[in-house]
C-alpha cells in the first residue's frame, strides 16, 4: 500500500515536472523539423518566464502574463530566424547568444523595474495558473486504482499541464496529417526540392520559428506563473538543454518525445523522493548520486539505447537559394 | 596629448586631494552588498538596515555600492579604498578573496567581511551560529507538528547547510523525540539556490508524504517551498531574514540572521575606536541568531511554546545545552 502510495505521487510530481520540459521539446521538434537547430530554448524559456512574471505582477493577470511571455519568446525566435535564414549564420552561435543574453539581462531587467535583487514580486493565486480539479474528481477518488490515478494523479494541475499533453497529439496532426506539415518536415529534409516545388523555404522556416516561439513561451511562463509564483534569476535551470535531449531521444517524433519527457521527469521525481531514504541492503544513498541519477540516465539512454540517430537532413545548414 | 591628459589628471587628482581634506574630519563608513541588490528582501536589505540605523543614530552619512557581477568585487574594494574610506564593510561569503586582496594592499583601511573569514590584521570577519538559530525554529516545528512528520529542504549540499539541518533536528528531537524527519537537497551545485522549481517540487512530495512543517535554507529556492506551503495549506519556515510577510499564514516563523546588527556594530566600533580585527561570531547570546514574531504569525506562536523558547534559549546561553555543528562547517566553531 505504501508502495502504491508512493507512486501515485511520483506520477503526480512526473506530470508537473514534465510539463516545461514537455512544452521546450516540442518547440525544439518543430523548429529542427523545419531545418533550424534550436539550442536557444533555455534563453527563450527563461525569457518567457521573465516576462510572463512581469507580466502578471503588473496586471495582475495570469493570461497577460501568459501573452507576455509568449511574445516575447516569439521576438527572440524570430531574432534567432534572422540570424540563421536571412544570414545563413551559424545556427548554434545565435542560439547560445540568446541563451547568455537571457541569462544577464532578465534579472538586470527585474531589477531596474522592481528593485527585488532581480527577482519579481511574488504572484498571488489570481495572478497564476492554478491547480484545477478535474469535474468528478471528488466522487471518484474513492474508487480503487482508477478513481486513485483520477483524482491524485490527472487531476489538480495547472491549465498549462493539459495544454502541454494536448499539445502532443495537435503537434503530430500537424506534423504528419497537414499539408502545411509535409512540407515543413521536407524543408528540414531537402529544402531544394521544396524550393523547386514554388513554396518559399524562408516563409515555412519562419513559420516553425513562430511555432517554436509559441510552445517555448507556454513552457517559460508555465515556470513563472503556474508551477512557481514569480521569476528568479536563471529559474530555468538547465531545462532547456534537457528538453534538446529529451526531442533527441525521442528521435525528433512527438510520442517518442512525450514519453523521454515523462521519463526524465520521473527520474527527476524519483531521486527527491530517494533522498536520506534507507534502502534495504545499500543503506542510505548520498544525495550527490542521488542528484546525478537523471544524468546517468541521459548518457546510458543516449549512448546504450538511442541507436541511430536520423535527425533531419538539412537541420542546421543554412539554406542558400542559387547553389 | 600626452602633456594634456597628465594636466587633466593633475586636476583631478588635486580635485580629490580637495575633496578629501575638505571631510577629513568626517567619519567615513562604506557598505558593498553582495550580487542582489540593496532591497533584496533578504540578505542585502538586512545590511542596508543596519547601515541606516547607524546613519539615523549617527547623522553620519555613507556610501554603499551594488555590484552587478563578482568582478566587481575587488574593484569596488579598492576604489573606496584608495578614496579614504573608514571602514569598508562587505557583505557575503563571495567577497573573501576580494577582500584578502584589498586588505593586503591597503594595510591601513579597515575591512570588515560578513560570512567569509579572512585573517589579516586589518579585516574583521562575523560569522553565524547558524545551527543555535536553527535549534529555536525546530523546536517551533516540533511544537506545531500535527503529523509528528516534519521536514527540511537545504538548497546547495554544503557544509554551512548541514549546520543549519543540524541545530532544526536537534531542536526538533528536543521538544518532541518521536518526530520522523525527511530530508532534501535541492541539488549540489550553486544553481541549487536559484531553482524555486525544484524546491516546490520536493516540498509537495514532502507534505503530501505527512510532513506539515518545512524548513528551507535555500536562498531563492526557499519561496517555493513558501509556495507550495501555501497551495497545500500547510506550513514553512523562512531563512536569513524575516519572511513571515512572503505568505501570511503560510510561513510559521522565519529564522534570523542579524546582518543588520553586524553591520550597525561594526560601524558603530569603527567610530568608537573599539572595533578590532579578528573572527567573531554572533549566536545566541550575541543576538546574532534568532527566530521570527510578528503581526504575520502572532498566531501561530502559543504563549506556551514562547515561554519553552526563552527557557531553551536561556539555557543554549548558559552553555546547559550544546547545539550540535557539523564538522568543517567553518573554521573556529
Amino acid at each position: 500500500m505504501e508502495f502504491l502510495t508512493d507512486l501515485v505521487l511520483l506520477s503526480n510530481s512526473t506530470l508537473r515536472v514534465a510539463t516545461p520540459l514537455l512544452l521546450a521539446a516540442l518547440a525544439g521538434l518543430c523548429s529542427e523539423r523545419a531545418g533550424i537547430v534550436d539550442i536557444g530554448l533555455e534563453g527563450k524559456m527563461l525569457a518567457a518566464a521573465f516576462a510572463a512574471a512581469s507580466a502578471a505582477a503588473v496586471t495582475g493577470s495570469p493570461w497577460a502574463g501568459l501573452l507576455a511571455g509568449i511574445m516575447a519568446s516569439v521576438l527572440l525566435a524570430l531574432i534567432h530566424g534572422y540570424v540563421s535564414i536571412n544570414q545563413r549564420g551559424n545556427q548554434i552561435v545565435s542560439g547560445m547568444a540568446i541563451n547568455i543574453l537571457v541569462a544577464g539581462l532578465a534579472p538586470t531587467l527585474a531589477n531596474a523595474w522592481f528593485s527585488r535583487g532581480g527577482q519579481t514580486p511574488l504572484l498571488g493565486n489570481e495572478a497564476r495558473f492554478t491547480e484545477i480539479t478535474l469535474p468528478l474528481a471528488d466522487t471518484l477518488s474513492s474508487v480503487p486504482v482508477i478513481g486513485d490515478v483520477y483524482s491524485n494523479v490527472l487531476s489538480g494541475h495547472s491549465m498549462l499541464t493539459y495544454v502541454a499533453f494536448a499539445s502532443v497529439p495537435v503537434v503530430a496532426w500537424v506534423l504528419y496529417k497537414t499539408r502545411f506539415g509535409l512540407r515543413l518536415r521536407a524543408v528540414g529534409e531537402n529544402p531544394e526540392a521544396v524550393e523547386t516545388a514554388g513554396i518559399s523555404v524562408v516563409l515555412l522556416r519562419y513559420q516553425a520559428m513562430i511555432i517554436a516561439g509559441i510552445l517555448c513561451g507556454i513552457a517559460g511562463s508555465s515556470l513563472s506563473t503556474a508551477l512557481g509564483a514569480g521569476f528568479i534569476r536563471d529559474m530555468s535551470a538547465g531545462k532547456g538543454y534537457l528538453a534538446l535531449a529529451a526531442m533527441i531521444f525521442g528521435r525528433w517524433k512527438p510520442v517518442p518525445t512525450l514519453l523521454a519527457c515523462l521519463l526524465f521527469a520521473f527520474v527527476d521525481a524519483l531521486q527527491g523522493r530517494l533522498q536520506g531514504v534507507e534502502l534495504p541492503l545499500i543503506g542510505e544513498i548520498p544525495v550527490q548520486f542521488t542528484i546525478m541519477l537523471p544524468y546517468i540516465l541521459t548518457v546510458v539512454i543516449l549512448a546504450g539505447f538511442a541507436g541511430k540517430m536520423d535527425a533531419p537532413k538539412a537541420s542546421g545548414i543554412p539554406y542558400e537559394k542559387n547553389r | 596629448m600626452k602633456l594634456s591628459i597628465s594636466k587633466i589628471l593633475a586636476v583631478f587628482v588635486s580635485l580629490i586631494a580637495y575633496a578629501s581634506a575638505a571631510t577629513a574630519q568626517d567619519f567615513k563608513p562604506v557598505l558593498l552588498y553582495d550580487i542582489g541588490g540593496k532591497f533584496d528582501k533578504s540578505f542585502n536589505e538586512a545590511a542596508y538596515r543596519g547601515v541606516e540605523r547607524f546613519n539615523q543614530e549617527t547623522g553620519i552619512a555613507f556610501r554603499d555600492f551594488e555590484p552587478n557581477s563578482e568582478t566587481q568585487y575587488e574593484q569596488a574594494l579598492k576604489r573606496f579604498a584608495r578614496r579614504k574610506a573608514d571602514i569598508i564593510v562587505a557583505v557575503g561569503v563571495g567577497y573573501s578573496v576580494a577582500v584578502r586582496n584589498a586588505a593586503q594592499r591597503f594595510p591601513d583601511i579597515k575591512f570588515t567581511i560578513i560570512d567569509g573569514i579572512v585573517d589579516l590584521p586589518n579585516v574583521q570577519s562575523i560569522t553565524f551560529k547558524e545551527n543555535e538559530g536553527s535549534f529555536l525554529v525546530g523546536m517551533i516545528a516540533g511544537m506545531t507538528t500535527k503529523t509528528g512528520k516534519v521536514g527540511f529542504i537545504g538548497g546547495m549540499d554544503i557544509p554551512l547547510i548541514r549546520r543549519f539541518q543540524a541545530g532544526y533536528q536537534q531542536g526538533v528531537t528536543f521538544t518532541n523525540a518521536d518526530v520522523d524527519f525527511i530530508e532534501n537537497y535541492v541539488g549540489t551545485t550553486p544553481a541549487a539556490w536559484n531553482d524555486p522549481i525544484k524546491a516546490a517540487e520536493m516540498a509537495k512530495s514532502q507534505y503530501a508524504r505527512g510532513v506539515d512543517v518545512i524548513f528551507s535554507a535555500a536562498g531563492p529556492s526557499g519561496l517555493g517551498v513558501i509556495n507550495a506551503a501555501k497551495d497545500d495549506g500547510k506550513l514553512a519556515i523562512g531563512v536569513d531574514s524575516n519572511q513571515n510577510h512572503v505568505q501570511p499564514g503560510s510561513v510559521l516563523t522565519s529564522m534570523l540572521k542579524r546582518v543588520d546588527l553586524a553591520v550597525y556594530q561594526a560601524m558603530q566600533e569603527a567610530r568608537d575606536g573599539t572595533w578590532a580585527p579578528g573572527h567573531r561570531i554572533l549566536g545566541l547570546p550575541e543576538g546574532g541568531v534568532d527566530y521570527a514574531l510578528d503581526e504575520h504569525n502572532a498566531s501561530l506562536i502559543t504563549d506556551e511554546m514562547k515561554a519553552r523558547l526563552d527557557d531553551a534559549r536561556a539555557k543554549i546561553i548558559a552553555g546547559e545545552i550544546i547545539v550540535s555543528d557539523v564538522a568543517g562547517s567553518n573554521a573556529g566553531h
